[in-house]
């Protein structure tokens, strides 16, 4: 039989605010355990939430990128449970009637355009962090994290295929980058995901019996764990048995998905509106106020390069992967760089030199007016490829501008007739083996004496230039003969 | 006939210099010492820090007394006047129980907002009162750690929730004390001890810092002898908070202003379909002679109606506990409070949470569950929570015919230890008169008007419009001016 | 409605609260009573009503995304049953 997947996956970014969402607490990561604490974020007695407004902004501007309908009225629930990294003994949340609903992100693939629904977005406090000591005789608890502002985005069951559902993720991450809502640094946890998968039988139209699939800590591993999960259920059904409803994770080590609880306890989150907090009413004009900080999209933006700077779909793919990235590309070529010569150099030599050294373009000293001016100086005929290639690498090294490190490295080309004309005589005269092949029809010999006037030259004649003044002076000797 | 000094009193006699700040505090600590082991309000006196922080204000007296532009600009603060709060209140390294052996050692690394603006306006903190666990209750009863008596009859319950600061103010171990009202806890222990309790409007005052019980119901007050007195502490404790969300952006104001002895033209409303059948005789008698009284001297009286009224205590207790089954989550014996260990983590918190809970917190606690639980919410919480809408409008109605509403606090005086305990619905049902200003987040005031055979204080109840204290300050000062009976000393003190 | 002790249990369970038998067979009825007074709550018809979640509907109260000094590590572990000096001790917390 014939199975098709259905995955739906929910994705938890944590906001880049400077303070958590109900607290004046420091939001930022990797400090030492239960050092941005406070008397809100640590649950004490009588202690009471205030919402911070810039996470309202952020959530309403991510809602608004992933056209969502956003619901100008709104309220905050709370969702009961009991976990010792949730303080108190609830999570700030929202139930029925989230922040955005009803949106869509687009992904490419296989050169087709695909629309997976968002079903909702909301916004809610994050938990703190557990450590399970190694031994399982007891768990510590970090509350620095506790009250992170987070948003919470629910896709429709549209994805079809694991890598739909990494394709997905990535165009989360694009969207919350270009947004700067968040960083969505999977590794740091501000960006988290859990996947829901089942198989039905092609052309049925009620959902197979799904998997949650939880701790899934990298891009790859979403697609990884889900293409073992698709086929641990494809060989469950062929079999003829059944799926059975768990929760389980992905293990890097052994590259499969183990069962973490199988009779899972029916949870009874006793939602109820906060009474601590009151009524959200985002107007009309706040709403527009915020609108307006919404970017070009990284989909919009990939179109554009592709129609503006007739560039191949590749190409806009990855310039706009990062919105630092595309940025940079149109700073070359405002600054003069033709279009396809300044992706060239963006996404081979600049984001190869920096991926080698485990940087970002935050971290390049070489700016998009320099990287323009090396470009003309190819185009001019100052330098070849080879050389542009060796002035850039010194140039991301010391900051330097291409004409200042080709003056102080003596790297121009030389095309001057007058500087070459000696030089090739020079060369005419200690060869004379090669002349004498040359003028006996040996093409070839041509080459060796190119190579010699290069060598002499360290390169740096223009190897055009010295072909035609040694075709000159060659035809010169043929007719003294 | 013993008097205990109200604090205007202190605050004129301070002006004059004819006392200090630390002879106050000085008395206080005295009479506590002499007399709450009789009446046990007390959970924690603050002996040490408080002569501290008197001597301290002695040190500003001369300073405070010379910008005085005249002695009646001595209330515009609290300056060294003594004072109790509920033990539900938090203060910063002074340990705070709720009455409750889960937080039996918590000491508090901050300060409720109440006990910020009470410190600012130069008020001295004696120490923390006995309570129905986390405000659970109408008797003091349910405290984990004591029984408090009734200052005027040693064998009656003072009243609750708060019934420790009701019983301190009453018994003259300090002039005034906050309480905290989610259902009538500030109003029916002030009817009960003889004393004067306001709730205010929800919102009037900042409940940061209050250990909550029923978040969307719970607001402090102030309980003192005095409709003056409470006025006067009310200013000091109200006004916008930004740490509160639910803090009214009103500002704070001077409540004396309204106090004008004239209650010509004030329209007092009566009730005539809130079921009467519990009332007690006496009490009956004592209110609608505090009506007359009123009416004899110009008020106005009409006839209201609040058809939903009788919804009232149902929708309380669904509505208290559903809150309360969530606020009260967060004693988990993880990050402070008792831990009972267990091998497991779900065993440390059962163990933790059935011995550190008393019976009471615990029942609350399962019908607020209950109440919330997946297929419930809509036939419970929510239609509790519509009710109130219901409730508010029935008050807004009233409020077109009337600018004060009076009634009973209580159905009856103050009961005998057990009396009611046996029965927790029936215990519910006396907060029959306090609950709807709660429902609907109005203001409220209990005062004196009368005593019983037994010689027990009877309460009357007068609720106002949102945001109207004043209104409701002015007729209760008009009627205590008026009410020509005068308060027998406490006789669980004589002797 | 009556609450029966099975109720009881799930519903002690969910708030994490260790009844005795005892306690089940008087809390029930007690329950019971208090759930079956407030059911005449359904005799009144509330179409069209809105719920009252806060007496007087505040909105948009916020603060603005400025740090403020929180406490130190001590000071919120001083309260704490059990703790390593840096962070908060429980049993093992047992599902992954």
């Amino acid at each position: 039989m014939e199975f098709e997947t259905v995955i739906g996956l929910e994705v938890h970014v944590e906001l880049n605010t400077d303070t958590k969402i109900f607290c004046g607490c420091k939001t930022s990561f990797g400090n030492p355990p239960n050092t941005h604490v406070c008397p809100v974020c640590t649950g004490q007695p009588g202690s009471l939430p205030v919402l911070n407004e810039r996470a309202v902004n952020m959530a309403v501007k991510a809602a608004l990128a992933l056209h969502c309908q956003i619901n100008q009225d709104c309220k905050f629930d709370r969702k009961n449970y009991f976990y010792p990294d949730l303080p108190k003994g609830y999570q700030i949340s929202q139930y029925d009637q989230p922040i955005g609903e009803h949106g869509y992100l687009e992904i490419d693939h296989n050169g087709e355009r695909k629309r997976i629904g968002i079903a909702r977005l909301h916004l809610e406090e994050d938990a703190g962090k557990s450590q399970h000591a190694a031994d399982g005789s007891h768990t510590l608890v970090d509350y620095n994290r506790t009250g992170v502002p987070l948003m919470e985005i629910v896709s429709e069951p549209d994805i079809r295929t694991p890598e739909e559902a990494r394709l997905y993720l990535e165009g989360i991450r694009e969207i919350m980058q270009y947004c700067d809502v968040s960083d969505c640094r999977m590794e740091e946890g501000s960006l988290r995901c859990d996947a829901n998968i089942s198989l039905r039988p092609v052309g049925q139209q009620e959902f197979g019996q799904k998997t949650e699939l939880k701790n899934i800590n990298s891009f790859r591993f979403v697609q990884r764990g889900l293409e073992y999960e698709e086929q641990r259920q494809r060989e469950v059904l062929a079999a003829g048995g059944t799926v059975r409803q768990e929760t389980r994770r992905f293990d890097e080590l052994s590259q499969t998905t183990l069962s973490m609880r199988s009779k899972e306890e029916a949870h009874d989150y006793r939602y109820f509106p906060e009474p601590d907090l009151v009524r959200l009413h985002i107007d009309d004009a706040w709403l527009a106020q915020i609108r307006a900080t919404v970017p070009e999209l990284p989909m919009e933006k990939r179109d554009r390069y592709i129609r503006q700077y007739q560039l191949p779909a590749y190409d806009a793919g990855v310039l706009t992967s990062d919105l630092a990235i595309g940025e940079y590309f149109e700073a070359t070529v405002a600054a003069g760089a033709e279009p396809k010569a300044a992706s060239n150099w963006v996404m081979g030599d600049l984001l190869g030199y920096l991926n080698g050294r485990g940087e970002v373009l935050a971290d390049s000293r070489v700016t998009p007016g320099q990287l323009a001016d090396l470009i003309a100086m190819i185009a001019e005929g100052t330098l070849s490829i080879k050389q542009a290639k060796d002035v850039f690498k010194i140039m991301c090294e010391t900051g330097r501008d291409a004409k200042t490190v080709v003056q102080e490295e003596g790297m121009e080309q030389i095309s001057d007739m007058a500087a070459l004309v000696p030089l090739v005589d020079e060369v005419l005269a200690k060869n004379s083996k090669s002349v004498q092949d040359f003028l006996s029809g040996k093409e070839k010999a041509l080459g060796a004496l190119i190579g010699q006037v290069m060598k002499a030259t360290k390169g740096q004649a223009n190897p055009g230039v010295v072909n035609q003044i040694l075709r000159d002076r060659l035809s010169a000797l043929r007719v003294e003969e | 006939m013993k008097e205990f000094p109200t604090i205007k009193q202190m605050l004129t006699s301070m002006a004059a210099g004819e006392t200090q700040p630390s002879d106050w505090t000085r008395q206080s600590l005295t009479n506590i010492q002499k007399i709450d082991g009789k009446i046990g309000a007390f959970l924690r006196v603050n002996e040490e820090q408080a002569l501290i922080h008197a001597r301290q204000l002695d040190e500003m007296a001369v300073r405070w007394r010379k910008n005085l532009v005249s002695p009646s600009d001595s209330t515009r603060d609290l300056f060294g006047i003594p004072y109790a709060l509920k033990d539900n209140m938090c203060t910063k390294g002074v340990g705070t129980t709720a009455a409750s052996r889960i937080l039996e050692n918590y000491i508090p690394p901050y300060s409720a907002t109440v006990a910020e603006k009470l410190t600012q306006a130069n008020g001295v903190m004696v120490g923390k009162t006995n309570l129905d666990e986390f405000a659970m209750g109408s008797s003091t009863e349910n405290s984990a750690f004591q029984k408090t008596h009734n200052p005027h009859h040693l064998n009656r319950v003072p009243g609750g929730s708060s019934g420790g600061s009701a019983a301190a103010v009453a018994a003259g171990m300090v002039p005034f004390a906050l309480g905290s009202d989610t259902g009538g806890s500030i109003r029916q222990p002030a009817a009960f001890c003889g004393v004067i309790g306001v709730k205010p409007t929800y919102g009037r005052v900042s409940r940061f810092g209050l250990i909550a019980f029923a978040s969307s119901l719970d607001q402090i007050g102030p309980i003192a002898r005095t409709v003056e007195d409470v006025a006067l502490v009310l200013r000091q404790i109200s006004g916008h908070d930004p740490l509160d969300s639910t803090s009214a952006p009103a500002s704070t104001e001077d409540f004396t202003r309204s106090l004008t002895g004239e209650v010509k033209e004030l329209r007092i409303g009566v009730v005539r379909d809130m079921n009467a059948e519990g009332v007690n005789d006496q009490v009956k008698a004592a209110i609608d002679k505090a009506i007359s009284v009123l009416s004899d001297a110009g008020a106005q009286v009409v006839e209201v109606t609040l058809p939903h009224s009788a919804y009232a205590v149902a929708s309380y207790y669904l509505v208290a506990p559903a809150e309360a089954s969530s606020n009260l989550a967060r004693y988990d014996g993880v990050r402070y409070g008792r831990r009972v260990e267990g091998e497991t983590l779900l065993e440390m918190y059962e163990k933790t949470r059935s011995e550190g809970f008393g019976l009471e917190v615990k029942r609350r606690i399962i019908i607020g569950t209950y109440a919330l639980s997946s297929g419930y919410y809509d036939a419970y919480y929510k239609r509790a929570q519509q009710m109130r809408t219901l409730i508010r409008q029935d008050f807004d109605d009233a409020f077109q015919k009337c600018d004060v509403i009076a009634m009973p606090t209580a159905p009856s005086p103050a009961f005998a230890f057990g009396e009611k305990s046996a029965d927790p619905l029936q215990m519910y049902l006396e907060d029959i008169f306090t609950i709807p200003a709660n429902l609907a987040g109005l203001p409220g005031i209990s005062l004196p008007c009368g005593v019983s055979d037994e010689g027990l204080p009877i309460g009357l109840q007068l609720l106002g419009k949102a945001f109207d204290e004043s209104t409701v300050l002015r007729a209760a000062y008009g009627y205590e001016q008026l009410r020509g009976f005068v308060m027998p000393f406490p006789h669980g003190l004589e002797g | 409605m009556k609450i029966s002790e099975d109720v009881v249990r799930h519903v002690a369970h969910l708030a994490r609260l260790a009844v005795s038998e005892e306690d089940v067979h008087s809390l029930a009825p007690q329950l019971s009573n208090i759930i079956e007074y407030a059911e005449q709550l359904q005799r009144v018809d509330m179409t069209g009503v809105d719920p009252t979640s806060h007496p007087f509907p505040l909105e948009n109260v916020l603060r603005s995304d400025e740090p403020k000094l929180g406490l130190p590590r001590e000071v919120i572990l001083a309260n704490a049953p059990d703790d390593d000096g840096e962070q908060i001790r429980v049993p093992a917390v047992l599902e992954g």
